[in-house]
């Protein structure tokens, strides 16, 4: 029913190390549905950080071909890299990558200072983006006076704010604890419910219950690609979890 | 992205470091303001300087007899007398463009006046001498043609010479004794103050040119009645090159001088001084702007460094940007403004320095000084440049990062 977001066609990523020529990818063929929410699994070096810079187009390909939403990705120069990254992608990091001593308007606004958007309409869609992750009131706030949560949160808005084909989520709950990591998650199944596509680049286990497909890397190479058949709800989850605090403060 | 929101980010970045940016600025600042105050002096000490020349009379050329050869050796100017009071007269009838000529004997002698004495500088001159040389009769009347004709005893004491005879008295009608020879004091003359060159212009006496040469100087009743010199003034808006060159040529003729050979006389006129002295300022003003770029070159030097340890420092924000859109143009614009804000923001800061300073200098000092729009305007112009110039290899560096590996920086 939906049309393939993403197609890559042997992917191949090489490093040139000392010497040596390193494999991070070797020949990964695949493609993403518009509307998914995509788990990338597997150990360190297994080349699922390399995967994901390819398809945020941070990085391109040694060989092979990559779709996004139709175009050619594989062999634009730098420029058409940035307008891509853009316009087509939203990220969000583990470290949350959030400008210091800058507001929390001012940084989900910070895409929209390269797309040539007036001041006027910056702000507004930077509040509505604000709004939708429900930090509302913490316009003012700089990165430094908010939660890991809520940095999150506003990293998530500031993917959203150019309002992208596809979230990327690079550990998105690395930094978190277990109910702030539902809470997380809960808001980027949301997202994925509008019809976003999300693809979540982690190694906890239940992160990627969460997702609706899960891809296995190992050496460079998908080993494993199934789809989950009931994925968790995260913001029930989260509302266990809270209750089960409030019980846990009440017994203390 | 447009450049205000750039100032902005770049403000907000040099804000993060206020110390250090200020640090940075500092050699921008100093290097401007040293250039503004510089600027400010020498074009007020120049203006002076100008202005006393004014004083003197730039349109006055002097007519000094030619120098003589004797044995191979040349004399020097005035060496020889062949400048005579008619050649003075023949100038003034014959050349238009001349308003005053006035021929001078020049000596030195004792002036007594009861038990007061003074050694002086004798000039014999005539009326047209006050007008030739802008000088004018302070107290007591001036020369008066009847003066030459009879040779009368008169003399005009220069403010020097009448203060130290005469003290505080009034030394119009008294009677003074030069080289022994009476003579009544008709008049003391305006005081001129020190020439270029620092001699005291007032320590003279002056008596008409015939009394000079038959009782004072005592060059003989010759047939000839040479001069030491003539002063002559050329009228106002007339030009001093044209007017030089049709005395020259009517010197060559009343002298008999053949095509051929040398004049046996010399002209000299002030604005050679004035030449002289534009050039000594030129070259002022260019070593001033050799300093003042060595200044602004170190200051220069700290906004580069400085950057470079920005762009280092500030690598994972340069990849967040990346990764969000930004092309490598806007990050090399965001340093390049950055840099500029940073030139900028000293260069002004330079400005109010450098004005404060001169300003307490004139003030302070009593030094002449001239604030105008062009330095001021060159040195933003500059400090700007100097942000462009040395802003411009740390952007680029920023602006060619990986993101990938701009992200990864820890």
């Amino acid at each position: 029913m939906s049309t393939p977001l993403i197609t890559t066609r042997g992917l191949v990523k090489s490093y040139a190390l000392g010497g040596f020529v390193v494999q991070a990818l070797r020949g990964v063929s695949l493609s993403i549905n518009t509307g998914d929410f995509v788990a990338v699994m597997g150990p360190s070096g297994s080349g699922k950080s390399t995967f994901m810079n390819l398809l945020g187009c941070l990085d391109t390909p040694t060989a092979g071909e990559y779709l996004l939403a139709g175009e050619r990705v594989s062999g634009l120069d730098s420029d058409a890299l940035a307008s891509i990254r853009n316009r087509r992608i939203g990220f969000v990091f583990q470290s949350f990558n959030l400008l210091p001593r800058t507001s929390a308007l001012e940084n989900i606004a910070l895409p929209l200072l390269y797309c040539g958007v007036s001041t006027d309409e910056r702000n507004r869609r930077a509040a509505e983006r604000l709004a939708e992750v429900g930090l509302a009131d913490r316009g003012h706030h700089h990165p430094a006076q908010l939660s890991g949560g809520q940095q999150q949160r506003v990293a998530i808005a500031r993917a959203l704010v150019n309002n992208p084909v596809l979230i990327l989520a690079d550990e998105p709950t690395g930094a978190l604890d277990t109910l702030t990591s539902c809470e997380v998650m809960a808001l980027l199944q949301q997202l994925n419910a509008r019809g976003m596509t999300v693809v979540v680049v982690t190694h906890e286990h239940e992160i990627a219950e969460f997702a609706k497909r899960v891809i296995l890397f190992r050496d460079g190479q998908v080993i494993e690609d199934r789809t989950v058949e009931n994925p968790k709800d995260a913001a029930t989850l989260a509302a266990q979890l809270r209750a089960g605090q409030i019980q846990d403060e009440v017994r203390t | 992205m447009n450049i205000l929101a750039s100032i902005r980010i770049a403000l907000r970045a040099l804000r993060i470091n206020k110390l250090r940016s200020a640090l940075t600025m500092l050699g921008i600042i100093i290097g401007v303001a040293a250039v503004i105050t510089m600027i400010a002096v020498g074009s007020g000490a120049q203006q002076r300087i100008e202005e006393q020349i004014k004083g003197l009379g730039t349109n006055l050329i002097i007519l000094l007899p030619g120098s003589t050869t004797s044995g191979g050796a040349r004399m020097g100017a005035g060496s020889r007398n062949t400048l005579t009071e008619e050649d003075a007269y023949a100038i003034q009838r014959d050349v238009p463009a001349v308003q005053a000529s006035a021929p001078t004997l020049r000596g030195t002698g004792q002036v007594v006046s009861g038990t007061a004495n003074w050694s002086t500088i004798l000039y014999g001159v005539t009326p047209e001498y006050f007008e030739a040389r802008n000088w004018v009769v302070s107290q007591g009347k001036g020369l008066e043609p009847a003066d030459i004709a009879g040779s009368t005893k008169v003399a005009l004491l220069g403010d020097t010479v009448a203060r130290n005879l005469f003290g505080d008295t009034d030394p119009v009608g008294q009677v003074v004794r030069i080289r022994k020879v009476p003579f009544t004091v008709i008049g003391t003359l305006q005081r001129k103050g020190q020439s270029m060159m620092g001699q005291d212009q007032d320590d003279v006496v002056l008596m008409p040119i015939s009394t000079a040469r038959n009782r004072v100087l005592g060059q003989g009743a010759g047939k000839l009645r040479t001069v030491g010199s003539v002063s002559i003034k050329v009228r106002d808006g007339e030009s001093m090159a044209e007017a030089e060159a049709e005395i020259r040529s009517l010197m060559r003729q009343r002298h008999r001088i053949q095509q051929d050979r040398e004049d046996d006389f010399t002209l000299r006129n002030l604005s050679e001084i004035l030449a002289t002295r534009e050039e000594s300022s030129r070259i002022m003003g260019l070593l001033l702007a050799a300093v003042a770029s060595v200044s602004l070159l170190v200051g220069g030097i700290g906004i580069m460094n400085i950057m470079l340890v920005s762009v280092t420092e500030r690598t994972r924000e340069i990849g967040l940007r990346m990764a969000v859109g930004a092309r490598g143009r806007d990050i090399l614009t965001q340093f390049l403004v950055e840099a500029i804000t940073l030139a900028v923001i000293g260069g002004l800061l330079g400005i109010m320095l450098g004005v404060g300073g001169s300003m307490a200098i004139g003030h302070f000092a009593g030094w002449p000084v001239q604030l105008g729009v062009e330095p001021v305007a060159l040195a933003v112009g500059f400090a700007a440049a100097i942000g462009i110039f040395f802003g411009f290899y740390p952007a680029r560096k920023a602006s060619r990062l990986l993101p990938i590996e701009a992200l990864r920086y820890e």
